[in-house]
Parts: C-alpha cells; structure tokens; sequence
C-alpha cells in the first residue's frame, strides 16, 4: 500500500465514523423510544473492588426508576434500564460506556464511581456523543459536555470542611490518603486551603489501596500531636485504620478526625463503635429531616431491607436520575443537546434539599455538612453551609 | 526519635512481623512443602473471618451473656471450617493437578474469584462488622506515654502457640514424620508404606486451616469484605518467596524482617514510598539469591 493510498484509507475511515458520530443523535432517538418505552443505561462495579461502594448506588438508581415509572415515566414513556457491569476494571467501564451508547442506544447513563473510572468513559462519551450522570462527590478539575456532576466537587466538601475545622478545631493538620487520584488532589487542595488559613500542616502520608497496617503511621500521628486528622482514606482500609487508631487508643472522643469518604454506608464495615464521635463532611446523611429524605429512606428500607442505611452517593444517584427526567420534560426530548441545555438552572427538591445545576458548568448547587457519627452509625449534624455555587476550577 | 517512640516501633515491628508470620505460615505448608500455588489463600483467610462473623451473629441472636467468649470460639471455628473446606478443595480439585503448577495456578485463581463473588452475594457486597470483644478493646499503658494495643498484644501471643502447634505437629509426631517424608521424597514414601494421597490431602487441609486461624485474628485488625484476602495474599507469597519456599524456618525469619522492614520504612516515608522500596529490596535479594533467603541446599 502506497502513502497515499493509506493516507486516502485514513480519510475515508474518518470520514465514516464522523459521519455516523454526526447521523447518530438522529438515529437514536428512534430506538430509544420504540414501544413506549425509554432506554436508560446504568453502569456501575457489580463485581470487584469497588463493587462494595457501587452496588448500592445501582440499588438507589433502580429504586428511582421504578418509582418514575409506577407515576406514569418520562413524557409517558416507561424506563427500561440497562445495566451493566464494568467490574472495577477502567477499560471494561469504557467498553460497556460504548456498548451502551452505541448498540442498546440508550438515551442516557448513570454511571461510575471512581475518578478513574469517569476519566476512562470520558471520551467515549465525548465522541459518541452520549450523556453520563456522575453520582460521587469527586476532586473537581473537569467538566465535559457530555457528563453532569450530580455530587459535590471540591470546593463543597473539602473546602468548605477545612474552613470549619480551621474555625472550631485549631489549625494543626496531619492528612492521610489512599494513594491515587483522589485523596492526592484532595490533599493537594486542602494543604493549599491550610496556607490560606494560615494553619500547620503536622504531617501528611499515603498508602496504596487495601492497606491494613496503619500502626507506624498511627505512631507518628502520636508523635506529631495534631489538632485535626484529616482522613481521604477509601475503602477497605478505612476499617484497617479506624480499628488501629481505636486499638491505640485515638478516638472520635479525645481526637477531631475528619473523613471525606467515609458515610453510614461505610460505617457499618468499620464498627459504629470505632467510627462513634468522628467527623465526616458530605452533603446528605439519611437524618435529614425533610419530606423529600422522609420518604426516600422509607422507600429504599421498604425495597431493600430495613436494616439498609442510605448515604451521599446513594442520595445523589437518586437525584441523578429525577434530574435526567425533569430536564427531558423542560426539554421535550431525549437528545442530548437539548436534555444538556435544558439543565442548566434546573431545580429539584431532593432528599438533600434543593439542589440546582449551575447556569453552565454542570455542577450543582449544594449544602456542605459537617457532621458526627453516633453510636448507632448514623450521623448528628453540627454545621450546615449555605448553597455554595460548584467551582470545579478553584483559585488556590 | 525518643526513647517512647522506639518502644512504640519496635512494637509495631513485633506485630507486624506476627501478622505477615500467621498468614505466611499456612502458605509455606501449602507452598513451601507441598509445591501447590493456592491462589485461592486469600479467601481463605476471608472464609476464617467470615466465619469468625457468622460466630458473632450466632452468639448475639442466642447467647448474648457470652459475647465475651465468642471471639476464641471463632479462632476454632474457623479452623474447622477452613480445614473441612480445604480437604473437600484437595480432595476434588487439587489432587488431579500435582504434576501440572501451570494449571493449578489458573485453578485456585478461578477458585479465589469464585469464593470473592459467592461472598458478595451471599454475605453482603460491604464490609461486614465483626465486634471486637471487650477484653480486647483499649490499650495496656506500659508507662505514661507508651502504649500498646491489646489486640495486638493477643495476636503475638496467637502466632506465638500457633507457631508452636505447627512445629511440634511437624517435628514431634508421627503424621508430621509422614508429611516430612512425602516432601522429601513421594514415592519412596509410598514404598515404604505411607498413605502419600491420605498425607497430601491432610497436609493441605492443615495449610488451609491455619489460614482460616489468621483471617480469623485479622478481625480486629483489619476489614472483612469480599476482597480481604487480596489484600493479604501479596505479602503472604513474598513473605514465603523471601524466605526460601522449602523451610519454615526461613519463613518466620523471612517474616520478622519484612515485618521490621515495613514498620521502620513507613516512619521515616511515606506509606507507598516504604512499600516500593521493600518491594525493590526483595527483587534485589533474589537476584542474588533466587531460592530465597534461607534455602537449603537441595539435591535435585
């Protein structure tokens, strides 16, 4: 093959997939819409690591299909939700993205937890043209066409906690993460909050995921005696350190710990006991008194089990799928352009309260809440921010 | 450094080295004297702590006035139910593939990711709680300043009789003999009278029991969830790589010094930093030393 000829290839294989990228938008809505009903895809970990965290998300989106669907559906038509598995495998999640968009011609998906994962299904989003609902609060630094930020970036939780610890519990910091994207940008952000507040930072350190031994670290920690323990440990290892600094006799009691990963729903992994007078920073805890949270915690124990507890993520997947629904009907559509379009300052009155998508950036308005965990697992909170508007790109 | 953080660390060296020793010790049987690669190790352990949970559930529907008691009732049975579960495992799937490493390995991986969903589904997607007893919460203050936890104190001493228990059975009585000489050499063995398939299958029941014993322990340290055991199966093989796969000695040697290594790397670095570094260390001893640490000259 000459170099033109492959250079000719090249452009006609372009060319093709530019042309169905462009017919795609309006070919779907067709199949998505046929018999009444509309395909919805839903792609989360329901096998692997992160299936601990994501399973119950996938619980909380069903529980807000079915509901939508017994009060009529979208503009009449029925949800058909598709799941799919993407196993806590970064290119599973893309390949599923693809399927998804391409072959089931879903009209959206909710999906993804980690920022890896998100990061992996990003430009198959992009290119394909499909709408993504990203339910976890997240580390800020993007915004894309083609994904809404139903949970809290940075400046809502990390920030806003930061302000109110620097305010009630002195300055000193000692900071420990997971060591991956999210609790190094995190803890990148919070150090350069704590330069503004004019705090020390005590000492900072990071552990691979799934770490158990915490017992050096803890020891430092002794020695470095910090005002605040700022924790973006995730996942399992949370219960690793929460049962050591328990063991070595650092509690919620004697010691202000801060955790921005940790909700009810971990909580029941780590022991109440050992979680009992620590901090968390989020924007929903299922004992918010509202009517919105009233009946989605009653409606997720009626579905699930009473012995479920609801958390952030679970709340804002919930959202995430009434917000899709609500901008279709402004929009009277389902393409995305339109659905995308028709966000933009929409408002509904969730379980964490109101809550509204930013004019453009995708983000939504939100409360930070600070609050502390109870014996029994559950969380009082002790301080609750106005509406902050989303910032994915703050000045440090 | 002062004199309390020295004690503090040396501790914690103490500890860290008991754990990786009660989690390499099964593997070394299981490894080291039969040449079996149990991918599956891991969920082991998590079976011992699920187990462990499954006694605390059962004790606090029905005997609620001995919850006190229920942990050492776990560590048994856990025991049991991994030993049963590993003789059924070498019984029905282990014993077709002696003379095949190759397979056994694709084998026991399938195993672990089979046992990791039947744990999702079955017991609970999260992390279960398993609650620490009371004997074993707070910490034993040595002086004003320095402490140790009781659960780890109790743990040392668990890897301690284990330790025991496993040599003596070893070296002082007739079915270690046994296990001793089918190691050594199968078919002689048989030869001379013993049961090599009775030997085999006893002996990885044992490695598979062991195993549930420290998943058991590791409670009170750490989670118990779907995937517990990978955290634990990393650092089991290098612990048994380390230390020359043939000798259990070289095991419990091979697992103080990575227990002091991690403790010591992780106060002067950062956590992902000490972890690399140890890891750079045992490449290094390998490639000088390829059968481990403490291999015995072995004539092949």
């Amino acid at each position: 093959m000459s170099n033109t000829d492959r250079r000719g290839f090249i452009k006609a294989t372009a060319a093709t997939a530019a042309a169905s990228a462009i017919a795609a938008p309006y070919i779907w809505p067709k199949g998505a819409q046929a018999a009444g009903t509309v395909k919805m895809g839903i792609l989360h970990s329901l096998t692997g690591t992160i299936a601990i965290a994501e399973k119950s998300v996938v619980d909380a989106e069903m529980l807000a299909v079915e509901e939508i669907n017994a009060a009529g559906g979208v503009m009449g038509q029925k949800i058909e939700a598709v799941v799919e598995d993407g196993a806590s495998d970064w290119p599973t999640f893309a390949e599923k993205a693809r399927k998804l968009i391409e072959k089931d011609k879903v009209a959206a998906v909710m999906g993804c937890y980690t920022s890896a994962s998100r990061k992996a299904v990003l430009p198959v989003f992009e290119k394909l043209k499909g709408l993504l609902y990203y339910p976890t609060y997240y580390e800020g630094l993007e915004r894309s066409e083609n994904i809404m930020y139903t949970a809290q970036e940075a400046t809502q939780s990390v920030i806003a906690a930061m302000d109110w610890l620097a305010k009630n519990k002195g300055k000193s910091f000692y900071m420990i993460g997971s060591d991956y994207i999210w609790p190094r940008t995190t803890i990148k952000i919070a150090k350069a909050t704590l330069g503004r507040l004019g705090g020390k930072l005590a000492g900072e350190g990071y552990y691979p995921l799934g770490h158990i031994e915490f017992s050096s670290e803890i020891n430092k920690i002794k020695a470095a005696k910090p005002d605040v323990i700022l924790n973006c440990v995730v996942g399992g290892s949370n219960v690793a350190f929460f049962k050591q600094l328990n063991a070595a006799g650092i509690t919620g009691k004697n010691q202000a710990i801060l955790s921005l990963a940790v909700s009810e729903e971990e909580v029941s992994g780590i022991g109440a006991e050992n979680a009992a007078g620590t901090l968390t920073c989020m924007s929903y805890f299922q004992s918010l008194k509202n009517p919105a949270n009233e009946k989605f915690v009653k409606a997720f124990k009626a579905k699930y089990g009473a012995n479920r507890v609801t958390g952030d993520t679970l709340n804002c997947g919930y959202n995430s799928v009434y917000l899709w629904k609500l901008a279709a009907e402004k929009a009277k559509s389902f393409e995305v352009a339109k659905v995308v379009a028709a966000s933009s300052d929409l408002q509904f009155d969730s379980p964490e309260g109101k809550i509204k998508f930013h004019k453009d950036n995708h983000h939504l308005w939100k409360h930070a809440r600070i609050g502390t965990f109870r014996p029994d697992g559950q969380v009082d909170m002790v301080y609750e921010s106005a509406l902050i508007e989303p910032n994915p790109f703050p000045k440090l | 450094m002062n004199f309390d953080m020295l004690a503090m660390q040396a501790f914690t060296g103490l500890s860290v080295f008991t754990i990786l020793m009660l989690m390499a010790l099964g593997l070394a049987i299981v490894f080291g004297l039969m040449g079996v690669i149990n991918m599956a190790h891991g969920e082991l352990m998590a079976m011992g702590a699920y187990t462990t949970y499954g006694t605390a559930v059962l004790f606090e529907t029905y005997f609620p006035r001995f919850m006190d008691a229920y942990f050492v009732v776990g560590i048994v049975f856990a025991f049991c139910i991994t030993f049963v579960f590993g003789f059924l495992l070498e019984r029905g799937l282990i014993q077709f593939l002696y003379k095949r490493p190759l397979d056994t390995m694709l084998a026991t991986w399938g195993l672990s990711l089979i046992l990791q969903q039947i744990y999702r589904q079955f017991i609970n997607a999260k992390e279960v709680e398993v609650p620490t007893v009371s004997w074993l919460q707070g910490t034993w203050q040595a002086t004003e300043t320095v402490s140790f936890p009781l659960s780890r104190i109790f743990i040392i001493g668990l890897a301690v009789v284990t330790g025991a228990a496993v040599y003596m059975l070893l070296y002082k009585t007739r079915w270690g003999l046994r296990i001793r000489a089918v190691t050594q050499n199968r078919s002689i063995s048989g030869a001379v009278g013993i049961n090599t398939t009775k030997v085999d299958a006893f002996t990885f029941a044992l490695g598979c029991g062991l195993a549930g014993i420290a998943g058991s322990s590791f409670t009170m340290l750490a989670s118990t969830g779907p995937v517990t055991g990978q955290a634990y199966i990393v650092d089991t093989f290098i612990v048994v790589v380390f230390g020359g796969v043939e000798s259990l000695l070289g095991t419990i040697a091979s697992a103080f010094i990575m227990g002091q290594m991690q403790s010591w790397f992780e106060y002067f670095m950062s956590g992902s930093m000490a972890r690399a570094s140890i890891l750079l260390l045992v490449i290094v001893v390998l490639y000088f030393r390829p059968n481990g640490l403490f291999a015995t000259k072995v004539r092949r």
